[in-house]
């Protein structure tokens, strides 16, 4: 399982933009290295990082082997209603890790 | 060119290769070349003295504001409470006594152009040669908190004087059971081991006399110098005293709050009883208004004779200067000083400016009887110095303890012997 820090406030008031920021601790392995042995060492990448606000997608990104391990996001929206936003990261095997957090809007 | 030729005309010649075989050295002793030194730290004292020694006809002028500098190797020492700040300060009477002019002064600006100096007098002074060894600056805009102000409270110590005095006094006022937290920031900065060295002696100072308090690093890198030998000695003396927290585990600082003692990561707050923020530094401020430090902040070289890139005249030596792999140190920059005063002598003789091997050793302390070393020797490859393979290394990993203590022994030998040759 890897590890996902999120941070973001857990109230705002209504139209206020909010900073979330989100992190995975992934290697982001390109490809492209050779390990110890002289062996390349397997491509393992995060390719799809998307953010949702109640249901609604408000960010969403492709990486590549450019992008370095442990990639962090930052980014703004709108806090319209209370509802989850949720995190999730997508490999390219299709697997996937998602993180939940709860917005309250007063 | 009809009667007798003037300075300006001789060093104009020096430039063009026709007119070099021309040139007797009485011609040149009477020329009288103007190098003018800005900063009197391991790179500017060195370069004053070296070029005097190449040309003893020169005039040599250093400008530098304090009448004593004080060194910032061994600082650490100072820090923890192992040695005097007196015993990290020099004075330049030695350099007057071979005929160096030493102006007390700050030096302004620099027109490139016209080739003079300002002072913070308002006088000018006109040069023929300009070496700039103004070592660092903070960026002061760089992490969201901390200002000048903020350095009272949160002190970097990161150039020797006060603030090392300051952090030495919060460490002894601290009560037992309290906890550090040291910033330190991406490279490029000053004396890349110099975080690791200085928690390892403040690790030590709790050990010994305030065993219930702690260190943490929090870093922005997941790799640093000497990184092996660093986490071994902390494995075996610091285990109670000391953590390191890399980016990976979410350790880079992007704001402080002196008012609240608090620095805060991407996603965590850290409350400090005593903070050392080692902040983001560039090139000193007058290689910016000399027009030699680039938009990284720091100055393009090229490495054969460390003029700089940007401006000609202008010499660029130290901590400011772009010369990576070789280090921002103490022996980079008196080691880059000798080679910069050797170039241009040669070229003042009209002689050519032969390929230099430059070579960088760096000591830490990683307790006050035992230090590791790295040793790197660089070549100028295609105008970009470059680390010669299978020449220097890192001390050996988990050595007999005499290793250590031998290493440290050398430390305290090389501090001497730079120190004398800079400044004795």
């Amino acid at each position: 399982m890897a590890t996902i820090r999120i941070a973001a406030p857990d109230t705002a008031s209504a139209g206020e933009v909010i900073e979330l920021k989100a992190l995975i601790q992934h290697p982001m392995e390109t490809g492209y290295r050779s390990g110890p042995d002289g062996k390349r060492i397997e491509r393992d990448i995060i390719e799809k990082f998307e953010v949702t606000y109640d249901g609604e997608t408000v960010f969403e990104a492709d990486l590549r082997p450019g992008i370095a391990a442990n990639p962090i996001f930052t980014f703004y929206t709108r806090a319209t209603t209370s509802g989850p936003i949720v995190f999730k990261w997508t490999d390219q095997d299709g697997e996937s890790w998602s993180e939940t957090h709860e917005l309250t809007v007063e | 060119m009809t009667g007798a030729p003037k300075r300006r005309d001789v060093l104009a010649g020096l430039a063009g290769t026709a007119a070099l075989p021309l040139l007797s050295s009485p011609a040149l002793a009477q020329s009288q070349p103007r190098i003018v030194i800005v900063g009197g730290g391991f790179g500017g004292a060195a370069a004053a003295r070296y070029v005097k020694t190449y040309l003893p006809g020169a005039s040599v002028t250093l400008i530098e504001p304090q009448a004593r500098y004080t060194a910032c190797p061994f600082s650490n020492l100072v820090i923890a409470g192992l040695r005097s700040l007196e015993a990290q300060q020099f004075g330049y009477d030695n350099l007057k006594a071979i005929g160096i002019k030493v102006i007390g002064d700050r030096a302004e600006d620099v027109d490139a152009g016209a080739r003079t100096v300002t002072l913070g007098s308002g006088d000018r002074l006109a040069y023929d040669k300009l070496i700039l060894s103004p070592g660092i600056d903070i960026r002061w805009d760089a992490l969201e908190g901390y200002d000048e102000d903020a350095a009272t409270a949160m002190p970097h110590a990161w150039k020797a004087g006060p603030q090392t005095s300051l952090l030495r006094e919060q460490l002894e006022a601290m009560p037992d059971g309290g906890t550090v937290i040291m910033s330190v920031p991406t490279a490029p900065y000053r004396c890349p081991p110099g975080p690791y060295e200085r928690a390892s002696l403040i690790a030590h100072y709790f050990k010994t006399r305030k065993p219930a308090s702690k260190l943490i690093i929090l870093d922005a890198k997941d790799e640093f110098s000497k990184q092996p030998l660093f986490l071994e000695a902390w494995a075996e003396h610091y285990p109670d005293h000391l953590e390191w927290i890399g980016a990976s585990d979410f350790g880079r600082v992007i704001s402080v709050d002196p008012g609240a003692m608090t620095l805060s990561t991407d996603f965590d707050t850290y409350e400090a009883d005593v903070a050392n923020v080692i902040p983001p530094q560039k090139a000193g401020e007058i290689a910016a208004r000399a027009g030699v430090a680039d938009q990284t902040g720091w100055c393009p070289i090229n490495p054969v004779d460390f003029s700089s890139t940007l401006q000609p005249g202008i010499y660029v030596i130290g901590d400011a200067t772009i010369a990576a792999p070789m280090p921002k140190s103490a022996f980079s920059a008196n080691l880059q000083a000798k080679l910069c005063a050797l170039q241009i002598a040669r070229e003042l003789k009209g002689e050519a400016l032969a390929p230099t091997i430059l070579a960088n050793t760096c000591y830490s302390y990683v307790t006050p009887d035992a230090a590791v070393s790295i040793t790197g020797v660089y070549s100028n490859k295609d105008g970009q110095l470059s680390s010669i393979e299978s020449s220097g290394g890192l001390s050996p990993a988990d050595p007999a303890p005499s290793v250590r203590a031998a290493e440290a022994a050398e430390a305290e030998a090389w501090f001497e012997q730079i120190t004398l040759q800079t400044f004795g």
